[in-house]
């Protein structure tokens, strides 16, 4: 026993050497091991904060970092060229991204073809055994147009051909046809994987080449450009007027729905009180043009049916109807008024 | 596998190189920062920058160029340059009377600026003027943060992983125990100022496995106090911190090991039809001409069969 209390009070004395490496906190720290990364949420001390800042700061260092260090000792280790490594977990701490995640590569026309058919690229040498001129020739790439150009030293023209053409520029214009067949390919691939709309045929509209609305619109504007706004204008077999959003404001002579301008708030508000008031107030109005005139015209008709009841002369009674002048009133004269059916609603007068 | 969506194809073999190397990748290196001063920047602002550059250098550039301009009001001049060296952090250094020694710090995503904060720093020691010995270059610092407020408040929530991303250098899988000798400690106290430090770790005898730890200061030693921030919406910042699935690391299913340590799979194989299965042909097994026709002539009449009853309903 004594042995055994003499190696403990030994190692005691050895530990009470060194200090210690433990850190006693209020709450446990979060660690991210994975990045290095400890994180305290203890309250600070404030009162050491203001008085002394760094050396607080330095103890309050140290206590967190021996505490990282001691979970980072706890991890497994491994001898890599001399140097003992730990391995660390992986980080828990989320970082935002640099750039976003790249999608997949959209397929071409042909890559989505070949994978619904099970077609699958076969491997080709780089270079092939030519008879002809006795050695390896590339498929493609350098040296490859050296080795054509010394196997076609010369071209047969083939029968059906008219005996002039140049076989070379023939060759030539078809490599060249081929490339700019294979460029529209990649372009047509690039426009359907950002799903831009591109005609089937022809050319995609440009700032120099005109669509087909804009040609027709300019033909129906052009149209009713004229004196008498294109009415007597010739119709072509099949032509349409042009039609859409904003053409028919462009066309001259067609009617232009005009937008009031939008009212300021206070203009707004203004008018809508008027409105109001015009309710509210019911005073009736008077316009005296209009009362004056109505007055003189009642006045007309009562004369004039005056003049009607009075006793016609001798003389005038022979001449009745429409050629009585005397019988003058302010209206124009009515076509055979009394000798319809009265029930009827009055047709006007008879024009001539 | 880098995807390259351009109309016009780069004309050079170098040009396409560098293109390709600026294509966004699943898994990321480590985020290049540049550091550049804006407007009037003081000698205290110069200092902190260099001092930041310091602490970052192999994945940073100084731009000593002085640029007139104010991030927080147009960043177009940083989502410019970012773009231009395939940056993703920037600090800027600025100072005026209304905000004195200003440091401008933030990361863009997708050279759009995603988080940038504004530190005001009230007292500053720079690295020289510690006379000790500092770190080697290139080290991955501990990052300490101390204080509840770190959690508590929103812009400093932020703010700590906008320093981890600053500091934090890079994802490693291993580490070299020597090699842990740099401590960054970021203290924040609730009236908004953050204590930047910078130490040196002493591993010291204790009697045991693990070492005693003992911090020297190496500087920078920066109080900052935080000013204004423009911080990214919650769901650009969600987006920005997508995981792609080549940096996932799923179990894999239905893979085991054998005692011997081979690998063994299991699979899935569907109901195979037998009905049309091609068995072997056989010369012998072949129709002849005239039983071809007879039975050319049998689906025939049975063709007719079915059209007399149709016609005759």
């Amino acid at each position: 026993m004594d042995i055994v209390n003499e190696i403990l009070e030994r190692e005691q004395k050895k530990a009470e050497k060194y200090k210690p490496i433990t850190v006693e906190k209020h709450l446990d720290l979060q660690f991210d091991v994975g990045s290095l990364l400890a994180f305290d949420t203890n309250d600070l001390d404030t009162k050491s904060i203001n008085s002394l800042k760094d050396t607080y700061l330095q103890s309050l260092s140290r206590d967190n970092t021996q505490l990282l260090l001691n979970k980072i000792w706890e991890l497994p280790t491994e001898r890599i060229e001399e140097a003992i490594v730990v391995r660390l977990p992986p980080p828990t701490t989320i970082l935002p991204r640099a750039k976003p995640v790249p999608k997949p590569k959209p397929l071409t026309k042909w890559q989505e073809f070949a994978k619904e058919k099970g077609i699958t690229k076969k491997k080709k040498d780089k270079s092939q055994w030519d008879e002809q001129l006795q050695k390896w020739v590339p498929l493609y790439g350098f040296r490859k147009a050296a080795a054509e150009k010394e196997k076609n030293w010369l071209i047969e023209v083939p029968q059906n051909v008219d005996p002039m053409t140049d076989m070379y520029e023939k060759k030539a214009s078809e490599k060249s046809e081929k490339v700019a067949k294979n460029e529209l390919q990649r372009l047509k691939n690039i426009a359907r994987a950002r799903k831009v709309k591109i005609p089937r045929v022809g050319i995609p509209v440009t700032s120099d080449k005109a669509s087909a609305t804009q040609l027709s619109t300019a033909a129906s504007v052009a149209k009713a450009s004229t004196a008498s706004l294109g009415k007597f204008q010739d119709k072509l077999p099949k032509e349409k007027e042009a039609r859409g959003k904003g053409i028919h404001e462009l066309i001259p002579g067609k009617e232009k729905k005009r937008k009031a301008p939008i009212p300021t708030a206070q203009a707004e508000r203004e008018n809508n009180l008027n409105l109001i008031d015009s309710i509210l107030n019911k005073r009736p109005k008077i316009d005296i043009d209009k009362a004056v005139s109505k007055h003189i015209h009642q006045e007309q008709v009562q004369r004039s049916v005056e003049k009607k009841n009075m006793k016609p002369t001798k003389g005038k009674a022979k001449s009745k109807g429409k050629g009585n002048v005397t019988n003058f009133s302010a209206k124009k004269p009515k076509a055979g008024k009394g000798q319809r059916n009265p029930s009827k609603k009055n047709p006007g007068r008879k024009r001539r | 596998m880098p995807v390259m969506q351009r109309i016009k194809k780069p004309t050079t073999r170098k040009g396409k190189k560098v293109l390709l190397s600026k294509e966004p990748k699943p898994i990321e290196g480590p985020k290049q920062c540049i550091v550049m001063q804006g407007r009037n920047p003081s000698e205290r602002t110069r200092k902190i920058l260099k001092d930041i550059y310091d602490l970052k250098k192999p994945d940073a550039a100084y731009l000593t160029r002085k640029n007139d301009f104010v991030p927080f009001e147009d960043a177009s001049l940083i989502e410019k340059m970012c773009n231009k060296k395939d940056a993703a952090l920037f600090g800027v250094g600025s100072h005026s009377k209304k905000r004195p020694h200003n440091i401008v710090l933030g990361r863009t995503f997708d050279y759009n600026v995603l988080d940038m904060i504004e530190l005001g720093a009230e007292n500053f020691k720079s690295m020289s003027e510690f006379q000790n010995m500092k770190i080697l270059t290139g080290l991955k610092p501990c990052l300490l943060f101390n204080g509840p407020a770190w959690e508590l408040n929103e812009d400093l929530k932020r703010l700590k992983s906008l320093f981890t991303d600053f500091f934090h250098r890079e994802k490693v899988e291993t580490i070299r125990l020597q090699g842990l000798e740099h401590a960054l400690s970021f203290t924040a106290t609730d009236n908004n100022m953050i204590y930047v430090r910078s130490y040196r770790i002493q591993l010291k005898k204790s009697g045991q496995r693990t070492p005693r730890v003992e911090l020297e200061e190496i500087g920078p030693s920066i109080d900052f106090k935080l000013r204004r921030t423009k911080l990214a919406a919650n769901d650009l910042y969600k987006e920005a911190c997508r995981v792609p699935r080549e940096a996932k690391s799923g179990v894999k299913k239905n893979i085991s090991r054998d005692a011997f340590g081979s690998k063994l799979g299991r699979i899935h194989m569907g109901k195979q039809d037998i009905n049309k299965l091609q068995t072997r042909k056989m010369k012998g097994l072949k129709k002849t001409p005239e039983e071809q026709k007879a039975m050319r002539l049998k689906k025939k009449a049975k063709k007719a069969a079915i059209k007399n009853t149709v016609s005759k309903d």
